[in-house]
């Protein structure tokens, strides 16, 4: 029988991933802690794992580099070698080696030249007394057919150890052919002082093999230490006669006496448990779930969720005498299907925590490599959000954080000079606020330079050298593609550029990103994200023939304006009044190319839009109410459009496109001062809706 | 009627190999993550096979061992310690606690239903 195990190769690779955060994250701590042994040991343990499974599927390689990575450990949990922080810098290379090593199984590709100087600088580490794996023994060949007395006298304890004599006698027999074999029960007392559980017999067996006396004493290798074992080689074979006795004769006898006995042994019975409840199977309180199988749930539910309000606007048609208890009815599944859906994206929510927990080792790597101390504080870490959500805000964290740490802070020398403490701090803290997640990454630095933002601003053509800007939009121009102000290109956070990428991806999150930054005392990023992508509260609008979901939380108000309060500036388009101010007039049929829509302001319908601090007036022909919607990903089936983040089914089973606020915003700004090129069509973007939905 | 095996080891991926090399060899196979785990689990699994790591966490191999010893429905059941060290000591450690025997890791699925069938009847 072949056994195949390689289909367990991926729950090895999964498991190996957490076996080696585990390392990474024990080793950071182990520099404030070195003397914590059972942090040691939970380190060996995870290496332990790895190297174990690793060998189970011939990855050599890996399994090779983990010995003697769980060498060095072994020696630090025993403490026979102390905990240094080069030491703990080597195991730290090496836990990075680990990654390495694993994808590279993972991938079927060869160990890089480094893991070999790793490996022998860890040696080096235990006097190259790596554990010795001893080598497979060898099969012994066969030599003729010959024959062996073997006398196998076991001490009394044998039985204890869950051996069984009769066994030992099967392998024996296995090897060749048993001529003869008598027990030996000299030793056996009288029943009254017979102990049942130990063993009193010995016994001797003539064996015609043509195995090796290697074989024959590999038999007895787990008994080598309790029982006595002579193999002799016969020298005339079939001249021994021993006396054989007919075991099958005594088999059934035999096994009365052992019945008798062990009904009769309470004296020494210890307590047993009465109650014959079977115990759950594994305790285990999770399981494991692949994000497929989630997310085809999430859209099922979502589709129920789209049928129901379908049948809901449907029950409505009806007239009212007929129809009372199916409105009922219909409500209660509402209230159960939204009850169901809430709980389905809540399974796909994981806490934080396992973007943060790269963070130290990334502030600490930097910190050294600048010479700058800094310490991190983290909050939040159990913050729930969407697992989607998590994995595409790892790269914008990790870049702000490395901006932090290396432009946020400043040298030892100046923070002494500014009566800071030494250390700089940086703090990352994620919340639920109001419906959304936020995150903080704020540094004690010298805060946003804005002097040396104005002047790059000059330079690379963003700003005109006259022009007036407020300190907030000097901070917002380190969003803009092609601006950089770090002196140097450091190694670390490369070109300084990826503040712009860093807020399309937050953007691209339904996300927003503000700065608030004070001179002297520092700088804070201020990240908000939605809890789930999956669904939205949203006002339908009507323009035109179609039908469009506008987030709601982007919107202030709405009202009909008066021909007065519509007007048109030199340098800035169409504007109108609202609430006292005067903002930007966006004509959502204009940017987006809708064919009969209201053109009038007049007979329009103007919903009042802020983002990010700043407002504009969307002029659609009419609101047709609020509702929540499933967001469908129009991305996937179509192509990313400026102004449209997907696509959702309205009640009554019309299409409508969901408007991304950032986009429309800065289509609404284009069009307002200079034409760009041309917004998509829209008969093929809502056809193309259509195919999605 | 079928044996039961109890295994137990806390990486699930070795735990999911052996138990599918001893269901393959005519075993049914109660899974446990540690010592205590696999403790509270015994009297339910009345094995006849125990197969244990000895490295593990909450409570380690020996340790685990002797418990089962000590337990009388188990004096006689044959436990093999699944060890990646040809660690002498260790070996002695497990058989003075009572092991029956060892399978040294890595192990191909053969040698360790080998080890078996020494072991079991």
């Amino acid at each position: 029988m072949t056994i195949d195990l390689q289909q367990f190769r991926s729950a090895f690779f999964e498991e190996s991933v957490e076996h080696l955060a585990t390392i990474e994250n024990g080793l950071l701590r182990l520099e404030s802690r070195p003397h914590d042994s059972d942090l040691l040991n939970e380190i060996f343990r995870a290496a332990h794992s790895v190297k174990g499974a690793s060998g189970m599927f011939g990855l050599h390689d890996l399994a090779h580099f983990t010995h003697a990575f769980e060498s060095v450990l072994d020696r630090l949990r025993h403490n026979t070698l102390p905990v240094t922080i080069a030491r703990v810098n080597l195991l730290l290379r090496a836990s990075d080696m680990l990654h390495v090593l694993v994808d590279c199984a993972r991938n079927n590709e060869l160990a890089p030249a480094q893991a070999a100087e790793l490996t022998a600088q860890l040696a080096a580490e235990t006097d190259g007394a790596v554990i010795e794996t001893s080598a497979v023994s060898a099969v012994q060949s066969p030599s003729g057919k010959q024959e062996f007395r073997i006398t196998m006298r076991p001490a009394r304890e044998l039985l204890l150890r869950g051996q069984d004599p009769t066994l030992l006698l099967r392998e024996l027999a296995q090897l060749g052919e048993i001529v003869a074999v008598s027990a030996d029960t000299t030793m056996l007392p009288e029943l009254p002082v017979l102990d049942a559980e130990a063993c009193y017999l010995a016994w001797t067996i003539v064996l015609a093999t043509e195995r090796a006396e290697a074989d024959i004493r590999d038999v007895f290798m787990f008994v080598d230490d309790i029982c006595e074992v002579v193999i002799e080689r016969v020298s005339s074979p079939g001249s021994e006669a021993i006396g054989s006795v007919d075991i099958a004769a005594i088999a059934p006898l035999a096994a009365d006496v052992i019945s008798d006995v062990a009904a009769s042994t309470p004296a020494r019975a210890e307590r047993r448990t009465t109650n014959d409840r079977r115990s759950s199977q594994s305790d285990s309180s999770s399981i494991r779930v692949s994000t497929e199988k989630v997310d085809e749930l999430i859209n099922l539910v979502g589709e129920l969720v789209i049928s129901h309000s379908m049948v809901n606007q449907l029950v409505s048609l009806l007239p009212t005498e007929h129809s009372l208890r199916l409105e009922e009815a219909v409500a209660e599944m509402g209230r159960n299907m939204r009850d169901v859906q809430e709980r389905m994206l809540k399974v796909r929510m994981l806490p934080i925590s396992s973007v943060f927990h790269r963070f130290p080792r990334l502030v600490r790597d930097i910190a050294m490599s600048t010479g700058k101390p800094i310490s991190l504080v983290m909050s939040g870490e159990d913050t729930e959000l969407d697992k989607s959500v998590i994995e595409r805000i790892a790269d914008p964290l990790t870049h702000l954080l490395r901006n932090a740490a290396d432009h946020g802070i400043e040298s030892p020398d100046a923070r002494r000079a500014a009566g800071k403490p030494e250390e700089g701090t940086i703090t990352l803290a994620a919340s639920h606020r109001g419906g959304n997640v936020v995150l903080e990454i704020s540094d004690d630095g010298p805060g946003l330079n804005l002097k040396r933002i104005r002047e790059k601003g000059i330079a690379v053509g963003l700003l005109r050298p006259d022009e007036v800007v407020s300190d907030e939009q000097l901070q917002q121009l380190i969003f803009q593609a092609g601006f950089s102000t770090s002196a140097t290109i450091t190694d670390v956070s490369g070109r300084g550029v990826g503040m712009d990428v860093v807020r399309r991806n937050v953007e691209s999150l339904s996300g927003s990103i503000s700065i608030e930054s004070q001179p002297g005392f520092g700088t804070k990023f201020i990240i908000k994200l939605p809890l789930t992508l999956a669904i939205l509260d949203g006002m339908a609008l009507a323009v035109g023939e179609q039908v469009f979901v506008m987030p709601l939380l982007a919107i202030v108000e709405s009202f009909r304006a008066t021909p007065a309060q519509v007007t048109m500036v030199m340098s800035q388009g169409e504007v109108v009044q609202a609430r006292g101010e005067t903002v930007p007039l966006v004509r959502l049929h204009r940017i987006l190319g809708i064919p009969n829509a209201v053109e009038n302001p007049a007979r329009a319908l103007i919903v009042l839009i802020e983002h990010d601090g700043r407002r504009f007036g969307l002029m659609v022909d009419d609101l047709l109410g609020q509702s929540q919607v499933v967001i469908r990903n129009l991305e996937a089936n179509f192509r990313r459009v400026d102004g449209v983040m997907g696509a959702t089914i309205m009640g009554d089973g019309r299409v409508a496109l969901i408007l991304d606020v950032q986009g429309i915003t800065r289509l609404g700004g284009r069009s307002a001062t200079r034409t760009t090129g041309a917004p998509v069509a829209l008969p093929e973007l809502t056809e193309a809706a259509y195919a999605v939905a | 009627m079928t044996k039961n095996a109890l295994v137990v080891d806390d990486s699930p991926s070795m735990r999911q190999m052996i138990a599918f090399t001893l269901r393959e060899a005519g075993f049914s196979v109660t899974e446990a993550t540690d010592g205590a785990d696999a403790l509270k689990q015994l009297d339910a699994a009345a094995p006849r096979l125990i197969v244990t790591d000895l490295n593990m966490p909450v409570m380690n191999g020996i340790e685990f061992i002797k418990h089962v010893r000590a337990n009388v429905a188990h004096k006689f059941t044959p436990i093999l310690m699944l060890t990646t060290e040809s660690n002498d000591a260790l070996k002695a450690q497990g058989r003075a606690a009572g092991a029956t025997g060892w399978v040294v890791k890595p192990f191909d699925p053969q040698k360790l239903v080998q080890v078996v069938h020494k072991v079991v009847a």
